[in-house]
């Protein structure tokens, strides 16, 4: 198991957002993680990248507890993330946003930098074409000069997906990266993901709404609603488990008590 | 050309040469890393009076001297950084601004009550006694210096760092930066470059009093990083020597009656820059030594 | 003990005039999330006011007191209209920024010699000082008189904040100010309210400031503001109580500092009591966490 996450609880004032909640990778998973707006989703994710504390439970790393730990050394470790409502940087160019993501693993101090030595310029031309690699995977390398602010929103998410692989993960957690998109785009983004799962060997977490994209690429779907997971399952089982039919559809049940 | 090189005009350019470090160092500070320091000029007076101090007690007339003492000057300005940076540094920009404000009033009041344990600072009558080492030499190798050191700073991983820290902290952290350290590095030498200006400004005018460090001095470093265009080094450069030579242009334009009319225009000007053209006057366009060059 | 009972008393008589400062630093920040620097300018221009009027125009001191609110309400309305509207939706800091222009503006305007002048000028005693003594203490009219003001004040504000639909209104902008909107609530003339609201209080601090330390000057207002927005800060920014609260604690902080340690501290103390607050728990006193969703 790559990542584990035991018995995780997750308050905000008042509201449970995540409420004991196990979950777990095993390395090279495609996993999905779905259900309603407000399911605790994204808090997951937030706790397990580290920018919340959790309040219980346990989340695991390779073995190694990383429950409460700053999200730099998370990342660091080897977990990276794209974000709900995209968090890239707008006022850097594309490329030095993926280069940014470089910087925990920069090998030059300071004072390299200041007297632009040999080593320093070494480094950053390997970042250059690191990034110059990335950036091609993702079609984004004529923009490269260009503000990642004044991108177009597709172009904005797969940015971020860029970004989050430079800092080499192994573990990959997407936030919705097919919000917005329409079906063509959707269809071009389950073929990134499955090439960069492959190509770079990642375990993948992938919260989603578009079910066409989860149910195609994911081996394996949890299903979370008021904090909790209500269903594991085969993307086949998934879709037929009555408790997942409620969660998401609850509405017409009671539309049906009303006639 | 003789009236412009006369000594006076001299003077005023080294004056902007050191506002000049003192903006490069703010611009590091809330341009780069987007922190609100409301305090910079208390650095500026730290490094001011650490400077002349050692100067005067130990320095004499060397110029070698000069150049240690202004560098500690720096150095102090750092250290006090990094000792304030570390509660601080974690409070969001708001707070942040409020919080180095107190901190240069708490400063100045240290400043007028200085005399109390160090009887050759003067305090709130001033400090007399210090040799006026400042030559346009000094002034300009600094500025030069202090410039390729923030270039290079800046176009680098760290520059990087601190941009993504500016833009989006909580996403720079899960990529990997280590937000909190970065932080109070940015914090730290930018305060030492308000520390070097500010040893390199006792030196000037040879005469330091506390109202030279209150927060109006402060206001007026950071309206020159921001017209300059926040995170634009030419700006800052070109803001920090317009502001010191329109305001003593303004000395010998306005008529005498309405000499302190200028003090009236700077905030009206800073007002309509801000409704006007907010990103300040060059925007993000850098001149062509400052640019990152052959390293992309 | 009797000498700590007098400074209780002194602590009072400033930490009240604080309090009206205070309340729009915090009011303001509420509705619009702004610190707006030129808040302790306005107070002085009500001074200022307070000045004239008792001087130039002898008018009757509830008169004064009306102009000066009514003068720098209106102050506050242009201001906001002119500087601080056009910048709503742009980053917080150019709004910050070009309060701080408007402060200095303010500050520099007043002090031409066509305007206000640049000098130190009396202000006018509008009655006799009388002192009582109750027990040990010494109790003068100028005090009861701010702190009958101050009081007044206080309740006319808690009415308009708690009972009328001006201050429901102002309260839903204060919570999110995009729902309140789509409620159909003005927005606009909401946060324009509460900067005259805000204003209108400090003028009424400013003319009791000019009774209690009868020297005006047109740079009066910096420290004051200053240490009201501290006060503010301290009781938890936003909050109105709080905003009392603060001022209270402060004005006892730098009457204490300046009787039993030294004047020079006085400002100092002030600062150093932001600082503290602000590392041990900078939503204050009464302030209350916000968790950013992220």
């Amino acid at each position: 198991m790559i990542l584990e996450v035991k018995g995780l609880s997750k308050r905000f004032g008042g509201i449970r957002a995540v409420d004991g909640l196990d979950l777990s990778l095993a390395s090279g998973e495609l996993v999905g993680l779905i259900g309603p707006n407000g399911s605790g989703k994204t808090t997951v994710f937030n706790v397990i990248t580290g920018i919340y504390a959790p309040d219980a439970g346990a989340v695991a790393f390779d073995g190694a507890p990383i429950g409460g730990l700053a999200p730099h050394r998370i990342n660091r470790m080897g977990i990276a993330r794209t974000f709900q409502n995209i968090r890239i940087f707008k006022n850097l160019s594309v490329m030095d946003n993926v280069k940014v993501a470089r910087h925990g693993l920069a090998r030059y101090g300071p004072v390299a930098a200041l007297c632009r030595t040999g080593r320093f310029r070494a480094a950053e031309r390997e970042m250059a074409e690191e990034g110059e690699g990335l950036l091609g995977i993702f079609s984004l390398r004529d923009r490269r000069d260009e503000l990642a602010g004044i991108l177009p929103y597709g172009d904005q998410r797969r940015l971020e997906i860029a970004r989050a692989l430079a800092s080499k993960p192994r573990v990959l957690l997407l936030d919705e990266p097919a919000a917005g998109m329409n079906p063509s785009e959707v269809g071009r983004l389950k073929d990134l993901i499955l090439g960069i799962r492959d190509r770079f060997r990642l375990t993948i977490l992938l919260i989603e709404h578009q079910m066409s994209l989860v149910m195609e690429i994911c081996e394996r779907i949890a299903v979370m609603d008021f904090g909790q997971v209500i269903a594991r399952g085969r993307p086949d089982e998934i879709r037929e488990d009555p408790r997942v039919i409620e969660a998401y559809l609850g509405a017409e049940t009671i539309a049906e008590d009303i006639e | 050309m003789d009236a412009l090189l006369n000594p006076y005009w001299i003077q005023i350019f080294e004056l902007a040469c050191v506002f000049a470090v003192s903006a490069l160092g703010l611009n590091i500070i809330y341009g780069y890393t987007g922190l609100f320091s409301l305090g910079h000029a208390a650095f500026y007076g730290i490094g001011a009076y650490t400077a002349a101090f050692l100067m005067k007690s130990y320095g004499g007339d060397s110029q070698a001297a000069f150049l240690a003492a202004v560098l500690c000057g720096g150095a102090a300005a750092a250290a006090v950084a990094a000792l304030i940076g570390l509660p601080t540094m974690r409070l969001t920009s708001d707070y942040l601004g409020i919080a180095t404000l107190g901190f240069g009033v708490i400063m100045k009041v240290v400043f007028d009550n200085a005399d109390a344990f160090l009887p050759e600072l003067g305090g709130a009558r001033g400090m007399t006694g210090i040799s006026r080492m400042t030559s346009l030499p000094w002034a300009l190798g600094f500025l030069v210096l202090s410039t390729l050191v923030v270039r290079n700073l800046v176009h680098s991983s760290y520059g990087r760092a601190l941009t993504a820290i500016r833009e989006d902290e909580t996403a720079a952290g899960t990529m990997g930066i280590d937000v909190f350290r970065c932080k109070l590095a940015g914090f730290t030498v930018g305060c030492a470059f308000a520390g070097i200006a500010g040893g390199l400004y006792a030196h000037l005018y040879a005469f330091l009093h506390p109202s030279n460090f209150d927060f109006i001095k402060s206001v007026d470093v950071l309206m020159i990083v921001v017209i300059g265009g926040l995170g634009n080094m030419s700006g800052t450069l070109a803001a920090a020597f317009g502001w010191v030579f329109l305001l003593e242009g303004m000395r010998f334009l306005l008529p005498p009656d309405y000499v302190e009319l200028r003090w009236v225009v700077i905030p009206v000007l800073l007002v309509a820059t801000m409704l006007l053209r907010p990103q300040g006057l060059l925007g993000r366009r850098e001149l062509p030594f400052l640019r990152g060059g052959g390293l992309q | 003990m009797d000498y700590f009972l007098q400074q209780t008393i002194n602590g009072l008589q400033i930490g009240f005039v604080y309090a009206l400062i205070a309340l729009g630093y915090t009011m303001v920040y509420g509705v619009v999330r702004l610190i707006n620097f030129a808040h302790g300018d306005v107070f002085m221009v009500g001074a200022f006011i307070g000045l004239y009027a008792i001087d130039r125009g002898r008018l009757p001191l509830p008169v004064v007191f009306a102009a000066a609110i009514v003068g720098c309400a209106l102050l506050a309305v242009v201001i906001e209209r002119v500087a601080y509207r056009p910048l709503r939706d742009a980053p917080k800091i150019a709004v910050l920024i070009t309060a701080i222009g408007v402060s200095f503006f303010l500050e520099y305007f007043t002090s031409l010699n066509q305007v206000f002048g640049p000098n130190y000028y009396s202000f006018p005693r509008p009655f006799e000082v009388v002192s009582w003594e109750i027990g040990e203490v010494t109790v003068t009219n100028i005090q009861a008189i701010i702190f009958a003001v101050t009081l007044s004040c206080l309740v006319a504000l808690q009415y308009v904040v708690y009972r009328t639909k001006a201050g429901k209104a102002m309260r839903a902008v204060s919570h999110d100010h995009v729902a309140a909107g789509l409620m159909g609530v003005n927005v606009n003339l909401v946060i324009t309210f509460t900067f005259g609201l805000g204003a209108a209080l400090a003028g009424a601090g400013g003319v009791l400031y000019g009774i209690a330390y009868p020297q005006v000057n047109t740079f009066m207002g910096f420290v004051p503001g200053l240490k009201a927005f501290t006060a503010a800060v301290l009781g938890g920014i936003g909050s109105i109580p709080g905003a009392v609260l603060g001022a209270l604690i402060m004005g006892q902080a730098e009457t204490m500092t300046s009787a039993y340690l030294s004047s020079t501290y006085r400002d100092g103390i002030a600062f150093l009591i932001l600082i503290l607050v602000l590392l041990w728990r900078p939503t204050g006193i009464m302030g209350s966490p916000r968790a950013d969703k992220v």
